[in-house]
């Protein structure tokens, strides 16, 4: 069980949304995760260290809280290792084909009001909600 | 370089974004997916702050003749709904609730040293490089009912092209 913050948040989407603004703002990019890190599984010239420099200050922001609120990021979570695993190769492999994660179709694509972005949506928390809810009814939830 | 040090700060943003909203607990995330019981809301209230700042600001900035670093923006500009779209969101979705991972959660938890999520982003990119040599090869398997819709079938610049395209004209 985890409380519900609405302040914190919504806070935190806030600054999502302005990462995103200020990416497409600065370079005419969408922050889109999925998009931006498999970039850089198949390197193109000059298409790199943009690529490389978001993920790794993805990854700087979370060693930042790390030292400072340690809270806020879990070391453990109650997801087995094997299911864990299946769980990122069904994200790689599922937001490659449909171009795009909760930040390109959830944040960026639905802010421009795009339909193909709400269909992505749509499809992604109804599976998500599904799945979630079969597993917690079978036993393998939390 | 500017380029390159604009996209950094972003990153750093959106993975402060990620661990003050709580979505980089795998937890925080299932609960919001499983309705069966203690429903956690919070995911919505993030949706919701970060498309209610891009909504506004996204219009504003598309107002400008070309960003601050770049010759021009690349706003994806496809409207048809097709199979890869919803299957891929589909499978996407299936995973996210396995796992409580979205990519950008994962590839900011890392930080802690957690296995779950080492283990994550290694999968994630296994799968994501598993999807491209499908891709390629499904390519490669049926070239021919392409061509005949399409004079040129480059698929894959094509597609880039069409991912990175131009600005729409409709997002006044």
């Amino acid at each position: 069980m985890t409380e519900f913050t609405p302040i914190s948040a919504i806070a935190g989407g806030a600054l999502i949304g302005l990462s995103a603004s200020w990416m497409l703002l600065a370079n005419g990019r969408i922050a889109g995760i999925s998009g931006v890190y498999s970039g850089l599984l198949r390197p193109k010239a000059g298409d790199i260290g943009w690529r490389a420099a978001f993920t790794f200050g993805l990854v700087l922001a979370g060693f930042a809280f790390v030292l400072l609120q340690p809270s806020a990021i879990a070391a453990t979570d109650s997801r087995s290792l094997g299911m864990t695993v299946l769980a990122g190769l069904l994200v790689g492999f599922g937001v490659r084909m449909g171009n795009g994660c909760t930040s390109g179709h959830g944040v960026c694509g639905l802010s421009r009001f795009s339909r193909r972005s709400l269909v992505a949506t749509l499809t992604f928390m109804f599976t998500g909600m599904v799945t979630a809810s079969a597993l917690q009814l079978l036993g393998g939830g939390l | 370089m500017n380029q390159i040090f604009s996209s950094l700060v972003a990153g750093l943003i959106f993975g402060a974004g990620l661990a003050v909203s709580g979505m980089t607990q795998a937890d925080k995330v299932i609960n919001f997916l499983d309705l069966t019981d203690n429903w956690d809301p919070s995911l919505m209230f993030v949706m919701v702050g970060a498309i209610g700042i891009h909504l506004v600001l996204f219009r504003l900035i598309l107002q400008r003749e070309s960003p601050l670093f770049a010759t021009r923006f690349g706003v994806p500009s496809r409207t048809d709904i097709d199979m890869r779209l919803v299957g891929g969101s589909a499978i996407f979705g299936i995973g996210w609730a396995v796992g409580g991972y979205c990519p950008g959660p994962g590839l900011v938890s890392m930080a802690a040293g957690g296995v779950q999520a080492l283990a994550f982003v290694a999968a994630l990119t296994a799968g994501m490089l598993i999807f491209h040599v499908a891709d390629e090869a499904y390519k490669g398997a049926v070239p021919m009912k392409k061509a005949d819709s399409k004079p040129q079938p480059e698929p894959t610049a094509h597609k880039t092209e069409r991912a990175a395209g131009e600005l729409a004209e409709s997002h006044a």
